[in-house]
């Protein structure tokens, strides 16, 4: 029986709309996080004498630490840019796509 | 400039040795009994020992004993997988690194947070929407149960074992190192109580055990961090001007450093962590205790966050310590080192600005820290055994309840005995190796053959067995005759295999395999699996069906 439901949601075009969004985001937020890493490397890399220049003449403060908190910062955003958008537009929509079949 | 670059990522990927042999590797010197440190021990296994008295009462049928009922928030499940990555060598470790080389440190930790973005995004919602118990659920949800099970326990089984042997001979020496306690006594004793813990409250006691063990740790670094700051009014700019003048490296310390490393092998740990992670079943497990998808996805988000503001954390302390510690006679030898080693910069930091008082809550910490990581991993073995060898495979499903919760409680004392004897046994041994072959494993077997059965159509029994296994004997074989094993443990000369982890080799390995003898497969019944996907699918997507869901 759960058989013919799957089949029914799966032909819903919410449901294709669904994976289509959500699938999308999740992946350019996956290239975002691994994009700005594989930077981050490429600089210590190619640049390191960049992250070692000062911010200020007068400061001890390197470039390097504010882009390595930076990097930091960014993780936990682009987790909670995904969990905000997930939680609410998609399961909004997966609820509306569950609530459909099950009529 | 290629050469630069490995070097760079060599030294990204060393992160791990760090992270995992951290405190603990070589010779330690046994300190003088700690009182303090030893009180406050004991009012935290009080506590946990009223939490799991407490558990133990709801702690009735295989749900609970496996995933506390589903009955964990997301924001409590944050702080218990947070609490699974800070781990006892972690925390001395990166803060050691940092009071050594200054922002080097950073570029470590950094290399740790950014896989748990990526598990978020691609593996931790469609987990938590297939699977029941164990991550075995999800490999075998469309494919043939006894052989997926078997390879999936025999994985999470190999891996714990590792994990564990690297765990108890940490703890025996952190312990005598903190304590002052004798080695067996300290390996018996965490034994015991990972066993009670798992015996008596199951995963309920074992996720509370974590997550009061790291609002500690992060309570306490946080405390230190603070008085760091205070000590240099608030301000960046000054705790760094001030770290520089007293340290050896002078300026270097502000800009990346360099540790350069056979670059295969370091790219091949690289892999393993990145991807071990997400093989790995007691973090894997934690995403069954929350109720639904809404709800694991959030354990991601905070678990990402304390772990991101821990780091941070160790940073401060790193420097704080080139300010207070370095400078002060009284945690130098004779000869200007500190004393107990470099990894003991944060416990002496805790020292300076706390008193003993303080130094002693920070021990006691270190040593919760181990227990509880230890009680997960236990619990993980216990229901790879009770769950899938038992339930699925030789009862095929047809276990009653009662049977298969005295399975797992038989497992875990088994595993508690074995543990012990284990640590006791490797004490003289160099352990360093394990984790990073507990890792590789993971990403070599658990990891593709969970990965592709939620993302690949045509993955088929036949294909996961035999890729599955080979990545797994690989990586096992590849380690054994590697620098690591063949010349440091069994003491040849040369090592056959030249890389010291293998896991680049056998991800590739295992993935090919399970590509190659999936499409060749033309059995009816790969027909069958095939065509499982669209409902796997769908289920994955909405969660409809997943067990504890409240999507009606």
């Amino acid at each position: 029986m759960n058989d013919s439901i799957y089949r029914r949601i799966e032909q819903n075009p919410r449901f294709k709309e669904l994976v289509s969004k959500r699938e999308r985001f999740a992946w350019i937020l996956s290239a975002i996080m691994l994009g700005l890493y594989l930077a981050f490397i490429l600089l210590i890399a190619f640049v390191p004498e960049w992250l070692g220049v000062r911010i200020s003449p007068e400061s001890t403060t390197t470039w390097g630490i504010p882009l390595g908190l930076g990097l930091i910062v960014s993780a936990f955003v682009l987790t909670g840019v995904y969990v905000y958008r997930a939680n609410g537009e998609f399961d909004d929509l997966n609820q509306l796509i569950l609530d459909e079949v099950q009529q | 400039m290629i050469a630069r670059l490995l070097s760079v990522i060599a030294l990204l990927a060393v992160a791990p040795a760090l992270w995992a042999a951290g405190a603990i590797e070589g010779e330690v010197q046994r300190q003088p009994l700690n009182v303090s440190a030893i009180v406050m021990f004991i009012a935290f296994v009080g506590a946990t020992m009223c939490i799991t008295y407490w558990a133990s009462k709801r702690n009735t049928s295989t749900s609970d004993f496996y995933t506390a009922g589903g009955s964990i928030s997301g924001f409590q499940n944050g702080l218990a997988i947070a609490g699974d990555y800070m781990s006892a060598a972690s925390f001395l470790g990166i803060s050691a690194l940092v009071f050594s080389s200054g922002y080097d440190g950073l570029i470590y930790s950094i290399g740790f947070l950014v896989g748990w973005p990526v598990i978020l995004f691609l593996i931790a919602e469609r987990l938590r929407n297939l699977g029941k118990y164990t991550f075995a659920d999800v490999a075998s949800y469309r494919l043939k149960q006894k052989e997926i099970r078997t390879l999936s326990a025999c994985g999470s089984l190999v891996v714990v074992a590792f994990y564990l042997i690297a765990q108890m001979v940490g703890a025996g020496k952190l312990i005598q190192l903190l304590f002052g306690l004798d080695y067996n006594v300290a390996v018996v004793m965490v034994g015991i109580l990972m066993v009670m813990y798992v015996l008596f409250g199951g995963m309920l006691a074992t996720t509370w055990v974590q997550i009061i063990k790291a609002v500690l740790l992060l309570s306490g670094a946080t405390f230190m961090a603070v008085m760091v700051m205070k000590h240099v009014n608030f301000d960046f700019g000054t705790l760094f001007s001030e770290a520089v003048k007293v340290h050896a490296k002078g300026e270097a310390i502000m800009s990346p450093g360099g540790l350069v490393k056979d670059p295969v092998s370091a790219i091949s740990l690289g892999l393993a962590l990145m991807f071990g992670t997400a093989g790995l079943p007691h973090i894997l497990m934690r995403f069954f205790t929350v109720s639904d998808a809404k709800e694991a996805r959030k354990s991601v988000f905070f678990a990402t966050g304390f772990i991101g503001y821990f780091y941070v954390l160790t940073f401060i302390i790193g420097f704080g310590a080139i300010l207070l510690v370095s400078t002060n006679p009284m945690f130098k030898d004779a000869s200007g080192a500190l004393l107990g080693g470099n990894n003991m910069a944060a416990v002496h930091l805790a020292n300076a600005v706390g008193g003993s008082m303080f130094l002693g809550f920070i021990s006691a910490v270190a040593f919760a820290t181990i227990l509880a990581v230890v009680a997960g991993l236990t619990l993980a073995g216990a229901s790879a055994v009770s769950h899938d060898l038992y339930a699925s495979v030789w009862k095929k499903g047809k276990a009653n309840e009662k049977d298969e919760l005295r399975v797992s409680k038989i497992t875990t004392v088994a595993l508690g005995v074995l543990a012990i004897g284990l640590g006791i046994l490797f004490e003289k041994q160099n352990i360093a190796f394990m984790v990073g072959l507990a890792f590789s494993i993971a990403a070599s077997c658990n990891f593709p053959v969970l990965f592709l059965s939620m993302y690949w159509k045509n993955l088929t029994t036949r294909g996961a067995m035999l890729g599955g296994w080979l990545g797994l004997v690989t990586a096992v074989t590849l380690m054994i005759l590697g620098p690591t094993v063949w010349v440091q443990v069994l003491g040849h000369a040369e090592a056959i295999f030249p890389y010291e982890y293998p896991a680049l080799f056998s991800m590739a390995i295992a993935f090919v395999g399970i590509w190659f003898f999936s499409i060749t497969d033309k059995s009816n019944s790969a027909v069958d699996e095939r065509a499982r996907f669209l409902p796997q699918f769908v289920r994955s997507q909405t969660g409809f069906g997943a067990s504890g869901a409240v999507a009606h």
